[in-house]
């Protein structure tokens, strides 16, 4: 531990931090449908899910041997700045879309982080196109249809065989059983995404030769990446887990059972196989799969298809994203300072929008978020309107160039306008006065 | 770029076969361990609880065993890989 540079500490923490985020915008995945058919109190849920997450990362051993999964050419030129970007990229997408409330896989918010961050850094050379298609675009397709069909199937299944059943019997027994499914899914899920965290601690101490090459994680890596993927977990992205328990379709005891069991099957099958699926497009797409097993189950469409959309621009956005950052912090140690200040600061804006309508345990299973459908849709198309006011204050405070790149950086500008539409208060009004006015006097 | 077909289908293959298969395995439990609804007609007390009802009890506990089975190996699965 003795020559842990100052950048490389900023790597660690930045990793923990997505390490949480990653904890809490997936709590979803276990416990969404879990939660919504009553099968656990949402507080006793998320504290089981981050138990479960804290053992699986101590579970398993291996450590994830390339952070991207040859993606990337790590050996190409990845330097602390460049994971440090990338990350910055996953943590900001992570965050816009939990204040969306859309669940979006947080292993392709990384990835996408990181090639933005590669692009910049490296140049095309460094991202390996036929890996992004095999890696990322055909599990993205692939996860929701084949966890949706087995839903599906499962659903009509045990509906028909249970059809001479009175509901109120047989309600204790699904929920037991989804309990046990969800288990399941959240050991798996600390498994693999703690993994991730400690691999990219783990590169980022070998970079700095602190840690021998090839070498285990300490256990203080460990422990922390473990620690901060349950915390996230347990705190719980509550507007995630209501758009995946109620917004997608209604969903009761049966089809709860069949869609987790559903949703662990594909996993287990899939990362045993070799033919690694996003956690979270599995779980999306077996609880759409259960809606549409149910004889008058509705799916929501239109939650759906944000959802997709969502799915469909992780890997750009947080490209993009990451893409700014790595062009700040390739400029030394004043772009870096200004990556993590503006960083901090679009995550205390996106927090601050979150208050504005917090949803938390004890709403979280009511009705769908109440939402005009158009509204994220056109946040997440928005094309950067002016950051709110703390970036600009983060902006305001460095030196004038920075200021025209922070403009650059601003898909994280996205985040308050999802907000916007829902409460345009007359403060974030003064707020944007206040950016234009910060950038012109910079 | 090619694209691992075998694989993806192999992947969904087995996770039709083994959803479809837990689920209604489970279901058959419950549906053995709940009560029957009563049938107009049906000798409500001919067999007893010793009966066919005892038959039905212990083929739901063997489901719910095989469900278990298939949760252990789940975790199996997860601490070994």
């Amino acid at each position: 531990m003795e020559h842990i540079t100052l950048l490389i500490g900023i790597v660690i923490v930045t990793a923990l931090v997505f390490d949480f985020t990653n904890g809490f915008h997936d709590t979803a995945n276990a416990m969404a449908t879990t939660i919504s058919t009553g099968a656990l109190k949402p507080k006793i849920a998320v504290a089981m899910s981050a138990v479960l997450n804290l053992v699986g990362a101590f579970l398993s051993v291996e450590v994830a041997k390339t952070i991207s999964g040859g993606i990337i050419d790590e050996t190409a030129g990845i330097r602390p700045e460049v994971i440090f970007a990338g990350l910055v990229g996953a943590i900001v997408w992570n965050l816009v879309t939990w204040l969306a409330g859309l669940p979006s896989s947080s292993s392709h918010a990384l990835f996408g982080g990181l090639i933005g961050a590669t692009l910049v850094a490296v140049g095309p050379s460094g991202v390996h196109g036929g890996a992004v298609v095999m890696k990322v675009l055909i599990p993205a397709v692939a996860a929701p249809i084949v966890a949706g069909l087995a839903a599906t199937a499962a659903t009509r299944l045990t509906y028909r065989l249970a059809r001479n059943r009175a509901e109120e019997d047989t309600a204790k027994g699904y929920r037991a059983g989804q309990i046990a499914s969800a288990a399941l899914v959240s050991l798996a899920h600390g498994t693999n995404d703690a993994q991730k965290t400690m691999g990219v601690i783990t590169l980022a101490l070998i970079t700095g030769g602190v840690v021998a090459p090839h070498a285990d994680p300490p256990l203080w890596v460990i422990t922390s990446a473990g620690l901060a993927i349950a915390l996230g977990t347990y705190l719980g992205g509550w507007r995630i887990i209501r758009t995946m328990g109620k917004g997608i379709t209604d969903i009761q005891p049966p089809q709860g059972f069949a869609a987790q069991t559903g949703a662990a099957a594909t996993i287990l099958a899939s990362s045993h196989l070799g033919f690694a699926l996003s956690t979270t497009q599995v779980c999306s797409g077996s609880v759409m799969g259960s809606g549409l097993g149910r004889k008058g189950g509705v799916v929501h469409w239109s939650t759906a298809g944000r959802m997709a959309a969502a799915w469909g621009l992780t890997l750009p956005a947080a490209g993009a994203v990451a893409a700014g950052a790595a062009l700040l912090a390739d400029q030394g140690d004043w772009g870096i300072a200004t990556v993590a200040v503006l960083a901090l600061a679009v995550c205390g804006a996106i927090w601050m929008a979150s208050r504005r309508k917090p949803v938390d345990h004890t709403n979280v299973n009511e009705g769908p978020a109440a939402e005009p459908a158009g509204v994220v849709t056109t946040a997440l198309q928005a094309v950067s309107p002016p950051p709110a006011g703390p970036v600009a204050a983060g902006a305001s405070a460095i030196p004038s160039p920075a200021v025209a790149e922070a403009r650059i950086t601003d898909p994280v500008g996205a985040a308050p306008v999802i907000a916007a539409p829902v409460a345009a208060h007359p403060h974030e009004k003064r707020a944007e006065r206040r950016a234009k006015a910060g950038s012109a006097a910079g | 770029m090619s694209i691992d077909w075998a694989a993806l289908g192999q992947v969904f293959g087995v996770t039709l076969f083994v959803t479809v298969g837990i689920v209604g395995l489970f279901t058959l439990g419950i549906v053995g361990t709940s009560r029957k609804p009563q049938q107009e007609g049906a000798p409500v007390t001919a067999d007893g609880p010793a009966g066919s009802g005892g038959a039905a009890r212990a083929g739901a506990y063997a489901c719910f065993a095989l469900c278990a089975a298939a949760v252990a190996y789940g975790i199996y699965l997860i601490v070994a890989a």
